[in-house]
């Protein structure tokens, strides 16, 4: 299963999850009881409360962000980045094994 | 210190635990929820759950570990009997008191009983259990009525297309969905059940249902199907309340701040009722629950969100911003229909399948940028440049 990396904004702490493959790593977040990922509207990309801020070194290996997801990144409560995406909106895959993520420091 | 009491487990109230150690709150706090699950999300129950899509492992909002984790007591399967408000406390089913400094009361509704006799066949959808009870019905069933045309009959209709089912849909309203969208969304909607081979009556009463199933309309036409999904509406909880002296009408009555007449006692979601307004919705549930949070650590702001709903039927996502039932003057600009009150200021967006829009409908709701029907009216006008550069 691959393991999965959230990061705290300010690196206070560290958490490594395994998520399936072929969910999200939302899901993988929500599971597993990370702090910093709210994720209200279940998935739906229609809250922008699951907002992560992608290892630019693993940017380029995820699918770009749909149009929805960029509209929806517009309202992201904490500043919007090149490396922003919606974590529910990123699928995970083998090759996603050792993802680092960073959540914000506020979904809302 | 008694710390904050949540009566009620459901979004809105799993929510105010969450927001509250975000928040920085380090007292007490204790969910109190009569179902026995951990708080889990609804809205797949009549989607993706109820299409097998979705397991029950995949409902739940945190694991258990994430309420020990942050000190949340969780008190499942037990149900708050009696607010004795002048001690702060609160009576559960097994006797014992649970004291209180702040109170919220996310009891949620019920639903709607179609009769008051439960017959086989005969379910609503309310709860997990109610859903997997549907699930298992719906298998070896080959024909299928929904009773009432609103987001839980015309969803469990559309998971019941999907699995070959013959499927009616009988609801008294005059257009589906009538108490939460506006005509033309209905138009479509009804449009595309028809398309997907449901047979949709309307403006039709239920006389008596007999148990087999039979249902007898008041125009005389019988339907016979072994299950029947009935979603007629629900019924706030406001027992609670109400016994405790708390002022309510369709639910219990809440100031801007979503304070009830008693200051330490909050009412939020479902069952709570702002300036006439009950909501329904994830939206509701989450923001006011944020709201009450914020009170309660020491930074009250007036609740002014904007709402938003969805419902997936086949393969139509619509999404709602604002409230179309506020609206006088409906205009259509490609799958989005622009809703405007009866000043000509904009009141909802109801988008199928333009999830752009809806966001951007959500930005000028909140921004409050001046949109004419005129503009909304010409495709060539650029709504985007509205709110660009302009964060909600």
């Amino acid at each position: 299963m691959p393991s999965i990396t959230f990061k705290t904004h300010d690196n206070s702490a560290t958490r490594q999850v395994d998520v399936p493959i072929g969910t999200s790593v939302m899901q993988g977040a929500i599971k597993n009881g990370v702090d910093g990922i709210i994720a209200e509207c279940g998935g739906n990309c229609m809250c922008a409360t699951c907002h992560v801020y992608v290892d630019p070194a693993w940017l380029a290996k995820l699918e770009p962000a749909s149009d929805t997801e960029d509209a929806m990144l517009e309202s992201t409560a904490a500043e919007r980045l090149p490396n922003s995406r919606l974590s529910c909106q990123i699928k995970v895959t083998a090759a996603l094994d050792g993802l680092i993520v960073t959540t914000p420091d506020s979904q809302y | 210190m008694s710390g904050v009491v949540i009566v009620g487990a459901g979004q809105a109230g799993f929510q105010v635990a969450v927001s509250l150690r975000a928040g920085k709150f380090d007292g007490p706090i204790t969910l109190i929820g009569d179902e026995p699950l951990l708080p889990y999300n609804r809205p797949p129950l009549s989607k993706g759950f109820l299409m097998g899509k979705e397991g029950e492992d995949d409902l739940p909002f945190r694991p258990a570990s994430f309420y020990e984790d942050h000190r949340v007591r969780m008190l499942m399967g037990r149900r708050a009997v009696e607010l004795r408000r002048a001690g702060r406390v609160v009576i559960l089913d097994s006797g014992e008191p649970v004291a209180y400094d702040h109170l919220v009361l996310a009891t949620g509704a019920r639903v709607r009983p179609i009769t008051s006799e439960a017959m086989d066949g005969l379910l609503y959808l309310r709860t997990v259990e109610d859903a997997q009870q549907c699930k298992r019905l719906m298998e070896p069933s080959d024909s299928m009525i929904a009773i009432g045309a609103g987001f839980i009959g015309l969803e469990a209709a559309a998971v019941a297309v999907a699995f070959g089912k013959r499927v009616t849909v009988v609801a008294a309203e005059d257009r589906p969905m009538s108490r939460v969208v506006s005509p033309m969304v209905s138009d479509r909607f009804l449009t595309l059940h028809r398309r997907h081979g449901v047979e949709v009556l309307m403006d039709e009463m239920v006389d008596r249902i007999e148990a087999g199933l039979r249902v007898h309309l008041k125009s005389g036409k019988v339907l016979e199907a072994p299950l029947i999904i009935a979603g007629i509406g629900v019924i706030p909880n406001v027992e609670l309340a109400q016994t405790s002296g708390l002022a309510s009408a369709n639910g219990i009555t809440v100031d801007e701040y979503l304070r009830t007449s008693d200051e330490a006692v909050f009412a939020i979601g479902d069952c709570a009722n702002l300036n006439g307004l009950r909501l329904e919705s994830v939206q509701t549930a989450v923001d006011q629950a944020r709201c009450v949070a914020a009170a309660i650590v020491g930074k009250a702001r007036a609740y002014n969100a904007v709402p938003w709903f969805w419902t997936d039927q086949y393969e139509c996502k619509l999404q709602i911003a604002g409230v179309p039932s506020n609206c006088t003057q409906f205009v259509a600009r490609g799958d989005s229909i622009y809703g405007f009150r009866a000043d000509d200021t904009l009141g909802s967006v109801e988008s199928i399948n333009r999830p752009v829009d809806h966001i951007q409908a959500r930005k000028l709701l909140e921004t409050k940028v001046p949109l004419k029907p005129s503009e909304a009216a010409d495709p060539g006008f650029d709504v985007k440049a509205l709110t660009r550069n302009r964060p909600v």
